[in-house]
């Protein structure tokens, strides 16, 4: 099963090629058979490599497809000669890849269940379903190469799906214009990535995961270690693109016009997830550029609360939570960034869980109220969809960091980690956005749930659970978000079986060694802290229970911040900005110059060849006229003119043809007599 | 004897004669009296030289020329009345059908 690795993209892919090429003609049934079926597929061929891998002695495991980019003998920046430049499609099973295939089939495929359910009364359902299997496919390139360049490939073609995936109700400007800003915004990144590939290339030699971390360890070079800075940075300018963090993050708020399935899968669960996977990738890398990963830290830290400041305010549900992912996207470079690669990971894990739960979990709401999104116009729905309500309840209180549910241990993990490692202000942002969290998924619970019904009357009549086709995912997703966290509690719990803290040890052959345990590692101390982020969580939660559900207002008890609020209601206007800044001036500069240059030289260009037709028509009407015509009447015209002799003989008189014979006779008695 | 160039001169005189007329008369009858003349003055010329080479093989020709002088008039005549029912005329230049 291994050696057919490759299948486990392939199966998606297979689905995408027929869904987007046939799927008009099947029907909703065969749709979601084919795009359901495929990925689970490829879900139960990923477990059963997993379990063939767990078996093996090795560290990782190849699969070499075929050599794709051959390349020759190459000479590095420092001279020496390298062979071995060959870009070869390849995949490479080793416990970080393992962990995000599971996740990336696991979640996808449930997801997939779900969207059954969710788009059944939308059109375009199979191009909905090929354009998500085209998405996993891309995703599983991405988790499984074994070299950058295709990494690179599958991180461009997620790229792609979330465009064609957000712009999926292409009809609505403003979804649309979503697809564009994601995209664009993503491609700002990739250029990033894309340089600092370059440099890997001219600098290291390779491309190949496990050859660079061998070129890493031999690496001693004379100019010192900044170009490794210089390629680790570039890279997580990529990861910025990719992972919505500041400044690259503008996209993912946007990107909520699409689906919410697509929200869940794309921007929540997996797309997003791909900076943080490939930094990890990258351990080695960022472990011997210690100002990288300490940037890489910083902005993690700055995004997540920035992010967590805007999701304090916002009204419409799902925009909560992409404001949400993107602050939990920053706790995962956080952990990336003082060098506890594997909590970056854990956490990466337990928040597909319950991230993709709470916008499962969304729609579902979403999906009961005739499509009402804004929060202000909801209230009282725990009675009336019970089976959302107690899902999402578990996974809010999993993001918020309660022990017991899964995003407890991960979080947890990361805060201790940074404490130890890390600048003192990235802990203490840390903290803060804990209780931010805390509070803004509370009041979303507060505001979706309890209290009155805000309801509007017509949507009202229409409240109704979920059909078991979205809501055993949603069971489903919630049993992981508790369950998940538990295989990586830390090592203060020592009084579990070991067992419970395999997720470090599992992903230990993959990545660097994580720091050292630095000053403070007492467990005292770590238990205190412990303790701290959950009181922080608890008071979070206290202050938007009592916010919300005691006080029970009729207005937004936040506004009486006041700029505050507004600030942050506008999202701090950095939408606006950018606008300022860049977009007006390549709209208007770039585009009116774009706009001359389509009228001057491509429309001159299709103008020019009309006139060219028309010219040669007009030459072709002359010759056919004058010269082709022309011979033809000359040719008559010579006849008629040959006729005015002859007509001259045709007088009609006997008598003059009778002269005519005499003469002849004559003629020829004359000749006769004469010889 | 009367020398045979004399009949051979009478011949072509009455030849040309009948040949003028018929290219110059207006009146198809006249036409006709002159395709006559001509007729005759073949014949005076075929006696004549059968008398000349004492061989009758010229008066013998002569008889048939008669005769087809004969039924050439007779059927000239049934022409002309044609003609001149369709025509009513017997002038040779209104008869121009076949002019251009």
């Amino acid at each position: 099963m291994l050696n057919f690795i490759w299948l486990i993209p392939v199966f998606p892919l297979l689905g995408a090629a027929l869904q987007l090429f046939f799927g008009r003609r099947f029907s909703n049934r065969a749709v979601s058979a084919v795009s359901v079926g495929l990925p689970g597929l490829s879900f139960l061929w990923a477990v059963g490599c997993f379990a063939q891998f767990l078996r093996l002695s090795e560290s990782y495991h190849h699969v070499s497809l075929y050599t794709w980019l051959p390349a020759g003998a190459f000479h590095l920046s420092n001279g020496s000669l390298v062979n071995h430049l060959d870009v070869k499609v390849g995949m490479q099973l080793d416990p970080l890849s393992c962990v995000m295939m599971l996740v990336v089939t696991g979640v996808g495929f449930l997801i997939h269940v779900y969207s059954i359910g969710y788009m059944g009364h939308e059109g375009g359902y199979y191009r909905f379903f090929g354009y998500l299997n085209l998405f996993v496919f891309f995703m599983l390139m991405l988790v499984l190469a074994n070299n950058y360049v295709l990494m690179f490939v599958g991180w461009e073609g997620v790229g792609l799906c979330s465009y064609l995936l957000i712009g999926f109700y292409f009809d609505k400007k403003s979804a649309a214009d979503a697809g564009k800003k994601a995209f664009i915004v993503n491609r700002i990144g990739d250029a990033g990535f894309i340089l600092g590939l370059l440099l890997m290339f001219s600098v290291l030699g390779t491309a190949r995961f496990v050859d660079l971390n061998k070129a890493l360890a031999s690496f001693a070079p004379e100019a010192g270690y900044g170009v490794l800075t210089a390629i680790a940075l570039l890279l997580f300018v990529g990861a910025t693109g990719k992972s919505a963090q500041f400044p690259l993050y503008v996209w993912l708020p946007d990107a909520m016009e699409g689906p919410t399935p697509v929200s869940a899968l794309i921007h929540a669960a997996t797309m997003v997830t791909a900076g943080v996977y490939m930094v990890a990738r990258s351990s080695h890398l960022f472990r011997l550029a210690p100002n990288a990963s300490l940037w890489v830290a910083v902005v993690g830290a700055f995004t997540a609360i920035l992010a967590a400041s805007i999701a304090l305010t916002q009204n419409d549900i799902k925009r909560v939570l992409a404001y949400s992912t993107i602050s939990q996207l920053g706790y995962m470079f956080m952990a990336a960034g003082v060098g506890a690669y594997w909590v970056a990971i854990f956490h990466l894990y337990t928040h597909a869980f319950f991230k993709a739960l709470l916008f499962l979990g969304s729609g579902s709401v979403i999906h009961a109220l005739s499509g009402e999104q804004d929060m202000r116009k909801m209230g009282g729905l725990k009675d009336k969809i019970p089976i959302t309500y107690r899902t999402m309840l578990i996974g809010t209180l999993a993001i918020a960091g309660i022990p017991g549910f899964a995003g407890f241990f991960s979080k947890d993990e990361i805060l201790w980690q940074v404490f130890s490692n890390g600048p003192a202000l990235v802990y203490v942002v840390g903290v803060v956005t804990a209780g931010m969290t805390a509070f803004y998924m509370w009041r979303l619970m507060a505001l979706t749930f309890y209290g009155e019904s805000r309801v509007d009357a017509h949507a009202a009549v229409h409240i109704h659970e979920s059909p078991r086709v979205m809501t055993i995912p949603l069971v489903a997703l919630a049993a992981g978000s508790v369950l998940a966290g538990w295989i990586g509690v830390p090592k203060l719990w020592s009084m579990l079986p070991e067992g419970f803290r395999a997720f470090e040890r599992w992903l230990a052959p993959a990545l660097a060694e994580a720091a050292e345990q630095g000053a403070g590692h007492s467990a005292g101390l770590e238990f205190a802290l412990m303790l701290l982020s959950v009181a922080v969580a608890g008071c979070g939660i206290a202050l938007a229970w009592y916010l919300y559900q005691k006080k029970a207002p009729k207005t937004e008890p936040l506004e009486a911040a006041g700029w505050l609020y507004r600030g942050s209601l506008n999202k701090w206007k950095v939408d606006e900005a950018y606008d300022f800044l860049f977009v007006n001036g390549l709209a208007k500069g770039g585009g009116s110059a774009l706009a001359r240059f389509d009228n001057a030289v491509v429309d001159g260009g299709v103008n020019g060849a009309g006139w060219l037709t028309r010219f040669t028509s007009t030459i072709s009407i002359w010759w056919d006229t004058w010269i082709i015509d022309g011979a033809v009447r000359l040719s008559s015209f010579l006849v008629k003119l040959s006729s005015y002799p002859v007509r001259i003989l045709q007088t009609g008189s006997v008598q003059g043809y009778a002269l005519v014979f005499v003469l002849g006779v004559a003629v020829v008695f004359g000749y006769y007599l004469t010889r | 004897m009367i020398p045979t160039e004399y009949y051979i001169f009478l011949g072509t005189g009455l030849f040309t004669i009948g040949v003028i007329g018929v290219l110059t008369r207006r009146n198809v009858l006249i036409i006709l009296m002159s395709i006559e003349l001509i007729l005759n003055a073949v014949n005076i010329n075929l006696v004549a030289l059968s008398q000349y080479f004492k061989h009758v093989d010229g008066q013998v020709f002569a008889i048939f020329v008669i005769t087809d002088a004969a039924a050439e008039a007779a059927v000239g005549l049934g022409l002309i009345i044609a003609l001149f029912r369709n025509k009513e005329t017997v002038n040779a230049d209104e008869i121009d059908l076949l002019k251009w």
